[in-house]
């Protein structure tokens, strides 16, 4: 009995099952829309991040008690940013709790979504059979990066709406009064402050590429997000170097307090939008440098 | 006698000129992946697994199975060589073929924190081929086949190693599949799961499954297996038909004469063309090769010589398992 006679024998049945039981496979529509839910059910199904949402929340209602347990003593309206106008009007509280989260706690959030995104995955070895499915790289890398971006933003959300709630509770919500004494109505000065937390939100994107970048890099997740938090922290120590002055205005970090903007009469939209267009650039670079690298790499975790 | 080429790979690997691609489950020519230290794990090797065959791929730890079956399911780019899975090149044809392929990978992973069923959920989810209506009773199918319906709901990491060995084949088990890719499915099993394996694998080949399943270990899946392919060191040192395979034991036989005839049956069987004897005592042993056992017997007495016993031995798989990669319990590498 040679081997190409068995070959032949087993052959017959194998296909005919084959074409009995699996048609060739097609695309569902809504296969984009399934997996970023699923995957947002896996980002917030997990009590680590909800934990991180909650202590993100946490920081403008410790302000809000701060500020209003000391809001009669000598040390009242003292602090840096809008901390001292927070009393005044509650809200403020949103722009100052957010300026407290920017230089260190959200990019942390960042490094963290981030690193558990990609470098999560291998460390568990999910991300070989998530491939094996097949989910394409392009497909898992833009899914991953939307699932982070809108995390990020929930965190940004999460702070604002709370210092909303605990400035609106300590210190009610009056008619706004801008940086160069205006007054607009309540009404105004609440889309303002929404706008305020949707640029903050959005000059955080150059960051998250950056952060899936480390992410594709190691099996690591917490080397991800330490590298991540440290590229925040080194641009910002760069951003007050005079010496630098030149390569400012294209760090990651130089334009998150240009939300100041929508605090003036007339918001300039030039200078918000140059903001968003380095975060662009930033996006852009880290983004290919993101996928190149996870097309080809050997997943052997 | 223990030197590796006593069954030369060439004889029995199908030579490829007489296979009709289309019928192979699996193929690959010249494969190889180099890692960047400069180690070869899998070294040129050439896989034929027919279809609906259940392929042994055996070999000691090390021996570069993982790294073949990842680079099958496009995990690894291979550093040359080339590899088809249902007849379509991989990585290029991933998307359409790995839907048809159920793969366990150097063992179960999956989210701790999640159940059984939320676990499953999550990769067909992430199947863009997979229909999202039956999912559910999908995954329940597959988890009433492994036999995990109870811990459905229980978070992974309280899962036992056998329990989780069994979420791994739930996984692979979760839509039809033309092949399965099982890498080492009974490791962390109890003789019990091992055998339930075994029933389940010959279950879905009796359905027409294709099978390619690996394991360090021999006798855990040998009685399974349609075709067996031998590791070692990176080469695929032999493959075929587990009766080929068997049949290519060298035989040896075992004559037992009286003292006196010694000298004469070794003449005998000589005469006969029986290789490499070797006289111990009152016994003479040598390679049988083609000729007849009964011929031997027959011969002896014809020259009026005593003939005390006459013994043939063929080796056990298990002997050739371990001439062929020279150890046991070594790590390869």
């Amino acid at each position: 009995m040679s081997h190409a006679e068995v070959v032949a024998d087993v052959t017959g049945s194998g296909r005919a099952v084959g074409v009995d039981d699996a048609p060739l496979p097609t695309r569902w529509r809504g296969a984009w829309g399934r997996l970023l839910r699923s995957e947002l059910r896996l980002v917030f199904g997990r009590r680590r991040n909800i934990a991180l949402l909650s202590g993100l929340a946490s920081v403008p209602l410790l302000l809000g008690i701060v500020l209003f347990v000391t809001r009669d003593s000598a040390l009242a309206g003292q602090g840096p940013g809008f901390v001292g106008r927070v009393t005044g009007n509650g809200l403020f509280l949103v722009i100052a709790a957010l300026v407290m989260c920017l230089p260190f706690l959200l990019p942390l959030t960042i490094g963290i979504a981030s690193g558990e995104a990609i470098a999560g995955e291998a460390s568990s070895g999910t991300l070989r059979y998530l491939l094996a499915v097949p989910v394409s790289r392009t497909r898992l890398l833009a899914v991953k990066a939307a699932a982070t971006m809108i995390f990020v933003a929930a965190a940004v959300l999460a702070i604002a709406l709370v210092a909303l709630g605990t400035g609106a509770a300590f210190f009610g919500l009056t008619d706004v009064t801008l940086l160069s004494g205006t007054t607009v109505p309540l009404a105004d000065g609440v889309l303002r402050v929404a706008g305020v937390a949707a640029y903050v939100a959005m000059s955080l994107t150059g960051l998250v590429a950056v952060g899936l970048y480390f992410s594709t890099l190691t099996e690591v997740p917490v080397g991800a997000m330490a590298a991540t938090v440290i590229v925040a922290i080194v641009s910002a120590v760069l951003d007050t170097l005079p010496q630098l002055a030149a390569i400012h205005p294209g760090l990651l970090t130089h334009h998150w307090l240009d939300f100041a903007e929508f605090l003036r009469v007339q918001v300039d939209w030039s200078v918000l939008s140059q903001g968003l267009f380095v975060q662009a650039a930033w996006v852009a670079i880290f983004g290919a440098l993101a996928w190149s690298r996870f097309v080809t790499a050997d997943v052997s975790s | 006698m223990t030197s590796a080429p006593a069954v030369a790979p060439a004889a029995v690997v199908a030579p490829a000129v007489d296979v009709d691609p289309a019928t192979l489950a699996v193929r690959t020519e010249g494969l190889t992946k180099r890692f960047r230290s400069g180690q070869v794990a899998v070294d040129g090797i050439a896989l034929f697994v027919p279809r609906g065959s259940v392929y042994g791929f055996l070999g000691p730890n090390g021996s570069g199975k993982t790294t073949t079956i990842r680079m099958l399911l496009g995990l690894v780019r291979p550093t040359s060589g080339v590899a088809w899975l249902l007849g379509e090149p991989m990585p290029d044809a991933g998307g359409s073929v790995l839907p048809r392929v159920g793969a366990l990978v150097e063992g179960p992973a999956f989210h701790p924190y999640l159940g059984g069923r939320a676990n499953l959920a999550r990769l067909d989810a992430s199947d863009a081929t997979a229909d999202p209506r039956s999912s559910r009773r999908r995954s329940d199918e597959a988890l009433e086949r492994v036999g995990l319906t109870a811990a459905a709901t229980k978070p992974y990491r309280q899962y036992s190693l056998g329990m989780k060995q069994r979420l791994g084949l739930a996984a692979a088990l979760l839509r039809p599949r033309e092949l399965l890719v099982l890498d080492e499915p009974t490791n962390g099993l109890d003789p019990q799961g091992t055998r339930e394996v075994r029933i389940l694998i010959r279950e879905l080949a009796d359905a027409g499954t294709t099978v390619l399943v690996s394991s360090h270990l021999l006798t855990e899946i040998d009685q399974v297996c349609s075709h067996l392919g031998i590791m070692g060191r990176g080469r695929l040192l032999v493959q075929g038909e587990r009766s080929a395979l068997i049949e290519r034991g060298a035989a040896r036989l075992t004559v037992s004469t009286s003292p006196d005839h010694v000298g004469a049956v070794a003449g005998v069987l000589a005469g006969l063309g029986i290789a490499d004897v070797l006289v111990d005592d009152a016994a003479l042993h040598g390679l049988l090769g083609t000729v007849a056992p009964e011929r031997v017997a027959a011969a002896i007495v014809h020259a009026g010589l005593d003939l005390i016993g006459l013994d043939v031995r063929r080796p056990s798989l298990e002997e050739l398992f371990v001439e062929l990669t020279g150890e046991g319990f070594d790590v390869a590498r």
